[in-house]
């Protein structure tokens, strides 16, 4: 792991130190496997929402439709996981064994031909990087060489959200509709449903998640994420200065497509079942919301932002029902007028001055690390 | 796939399946009207605009419930009162969250999107809290039940034909107030330039207030007229407001016109498709024309032309 105080300053070094400490030792330690699951569940959303602080936060591209490519990624993993569960001799009750289980419900007799290359996982991964990311290419080609952008953008993938949760839930034969694809057994013959199969994926996640935010982060410094800046600050003067405006946004649309897209498969695997009810307008929406929390500036903002905002939910909504709802419209509500920038905006505002006194009071002492590591998590 | 069909029947089905596409038509062109208002001219993304409609659609369930419990002899009419009801119920709501919320987020329209779906899911909630979870639905009045028989194979409900002579009497309100009255002209100047518009005494605050107000007014009328065809639950409103916004965007946003244009194309499109195919491939299809027509086009069907 290379970390110089070029690729991260101070204050987001502490950041990452922060994050790794609570994500590899803390929260493994302290939880069952249970609620480890939980949380490799709620890590999925933080890949989208990092996608989102590139796209949204320094592109200005707002997208309702991270959850398409969410659910193209989760999709193309459940259908691998799935295809391996129903091998002939799982499956020899049916009437045509060796297809899934929906498939036979549904009265289709032979596996569909975009399902056949699902049997290989080198496809498998390919397809998770290339689909969601060819389909992001194709939508941002046509939008923003257009110049369509801002309002009009938004409604668009909001509608393509809409279109794909209509036509998965209406090709049940295919798709496995409504209920999704569930019942996911194993992965390579490696069961993926014990305990330690279990931890052992979290850990996979978390590694992959310090690994696109490295790659966010990296975008961030290089000139390109300058560039990102200055179209949303001033679209007009970027273009005027020769830059092809569009090509800038349709990269970054597409970096946010991928990273939903891995989110996606580690869903899938994590969870053990894809669904439709994860690639709609409402979850598209709600992971937009984990990025606002968070900050929509900030990589790590983002990734706290999508993980208490879920666990707000899952205790939320397991103690008072009725009041969840109220509680998340009123974060909305409050986020975007009280405080735009998030949790990261309180921290960078009210806490970490108090923090920046604490060391230069002790400067001589240089293990600085390690204070903020007993500080706890940032942004709470 | 015309194969099993003769001429006649045909000519029926189209007839039929265009009169289902008028009534859909009808409840697109009461949505989008509010929301071309709201989002045409003000650019809020207006995400609670189906609970605005909604609240409508309450308000007019209890007007009938009261009507049926208290003053049964006049329960023939009780329709009428309960869509002023419901104009002055959501518009009221429309400018206290105009007040409270929308009135600072005028320069940041991506955020009035998030703000607003907050308070959608505020109002859903609310709702399922005050009318319970399951669906309601409204008694109607002996005269709107029934069909008329206009040849042998072709018959349309009584309820849709008032639906649709509603919405053209709503929308030719609607043309009226922002294109002949004194207000609506007010309006249209703030929207074309506020500075402007403010420095020649207009006030430009309580014009976007009652803007808002009215959007939400129509949209509480719209609800009104959708207890007539179907039932009320507290999440109703969400099925529409995709199609809805794709309605206003697809018309051209500015334009009363386009909007009015571009329900009844969508819808007539959607429903025509529904007699040969399954009703969600029907409106994939609709909604990915509708896409890709946009991608191509994306100013919509009839762009106001201003110079920038």
């Amino acid at each position: 792991m290379i970390i110089n105080s070029r690729f991260f300053n101070r204050s987001e070094l502490m950041g990452f130190i922060a994050l790794a400490a609570v994500l590899f030792v803390i929260l493994p330690l302290t939880l069952d496997v249970f609620r480890l699951n939980l949380v490799a569940k709620y890590l999925t959303y933080a890949f989208v929402a990092i996608g989102l602080v590139l796209c949204w936060g320094y592109g200005g591209i707002l997208s309702l439709g991270q959850g398409v490519f969410f659910g193209l990624g989760g999709y193309c993993m459940a259908m691998f996981l799935k295809l391996e569960a129903s091998s002939v001799e799982n499956t020899k009750i049916q009437s045509t064994p060796g297809i899934p289980d929906f498939m036979d419900w549904n009265q289709i007799t032979a596996l569909p031909f975009f399902w056949q290359p699902f049997h290989s996982l080198t496809f498998t991964i390919l397809a998770i990087i290339m689909v969601p990311g060819l389909f992001a290419l194709i939508i941002g080609t046509a939008m923003f060489k257009r110049r369509v952008g801002g309002t009009y953008f938004a409604i668009i993938t909001q509608a393509v959200a809409a279109i794909l949760t209509i036509l998965i839930v209406g090709q049940q034969g295919y798709t496995g509709g409504i209920n999704g694809m569930t019942d996911l057994r194993t992965l390579k013959g490696w069961d993926i449903r014990p305990d330690h199969a279990k931890i052992i994926l979290y850990f996979v996640e978390v590694v992959l998640l310090f690994a696109c935010i490295g790659i966010a982060q990296f975008i961030r410094l290089t000139k390109l994420g300058r560039i990102l800046v200055a179209m949303r600050e001033q679209e007009d003067r970027v273009r005027f200065s020769g830059y092809s405006v569009a090509n800038f946004k349709i990269f970054a649309f597409c970096m946010a497509a991928v990273f939903a897209a891995i989110g996606g498969a580690m869903f899938a695997l994590n969870v053990g079942f894809m669904s439709p009810s994860f690639v709609g307008i409402v979850p598209s929406i709600e992971m937009v919301i984990y990025t606002a929390v968070g900050g929509r500036m900030s990589i790590f903002g983002a990734v706290w932002g999508a993980i208490l905002v879920n666990f707000a939910k899952t205790s939320l909504s397991e103690s008072f029902p009725q009041l969840w709802l109220f509680g998340l419209g009123a974060l909305f509500i409050a986020v975007v007028l009280a405080f735009p920038n998030g949790l990261s905006g309180l921290w960078a505002d009210y806490v970490q001055p108090r923090i920046d006194r604490l060391f230069a009071s002790h400067k001589p002492k240089a293990g600085w690390t390690d204070n903020s590591v007993a500080d706890g998590a940032p942004a709470e | 796939m015309f194969g099993d069909y003769s001429i006649g029947d045909l000519g029926s089905i189209f007839v039929m399946q265009g009169f289902a596409g008028l009534i859909l038509f009808s409840v697109y062109v009461l949505m989008a009207l509010g929301l071309a208002i709201i989002f045409g001219q003000m650019g809020v993304i207006n995400m609670a605009h189906g609970e605005f409609m909604i609240l409508g659609a309450y308000v007019t369930w209890m007007t009938s419930n009261l009507f049926q419990a208290y003053l049964p002899s006049l329960f023939s009419g009780y329709f009428f009162l309960a869509m002023i009801l419901a104009f002055f119920a959501s518009g009221a709501l429309g400018m206290l969250v105009e007040w409270v919320l929308i009135r600072h987020l005028y320069k940041r329209p991506l955020d009035t999107l998030l703000a607003t779906w907050g308070l959608s899911l505020m109002l859903q909630q609310a709702y399922r809290s005050v009318f319970g979870a399951r669906e309601v639905g409204v008694e109607l009045p002996q005269w709107m039940l029934g069909s008329l028989r206009v040849t042998d194979s072709i018959e349309v409900p009584i309820n849709g034909v008032f639906v649709m002579c509603l919405t053209v009497l709503i929308t030719i309100a609607v043309a009226y107030v922002l294109y002949m009255s004194r207000w609506g002209r007010q309006v249209r100047a703030v929207v074309q330039n506020r500075i402007m518009a403010g420095a020649v005494g207009i006030n430009t605050e309580k014009v976007d207030r009652y803007t808002f107000g009215l959007g939400c007014g129509i949209a509480g009328v719209a609800g009104s007229a959708f207890t007539m065809i179907g039932s009320t639950g507290p999440t109703s409103g969400q099925l529409y407001i995709v199609d809805t916004f794709l309605v206003v965007v697809f018309g051209g946003a500015a334009s009363l016109l386009g909007t009015i244009a571009s329900a009844f194309s969508i819808s007539q499109t959607q429903s025509t498709l529904e007699f040969f195919m399954s009703g969600s491939m029907a409106k994939v299809l609709t909604l990915l024309a509708v896409v890709g027509i946009l991608m191509l086009r994306p100013q919509g069907l009839f762009a106001l032309k201003v110079r920038k």
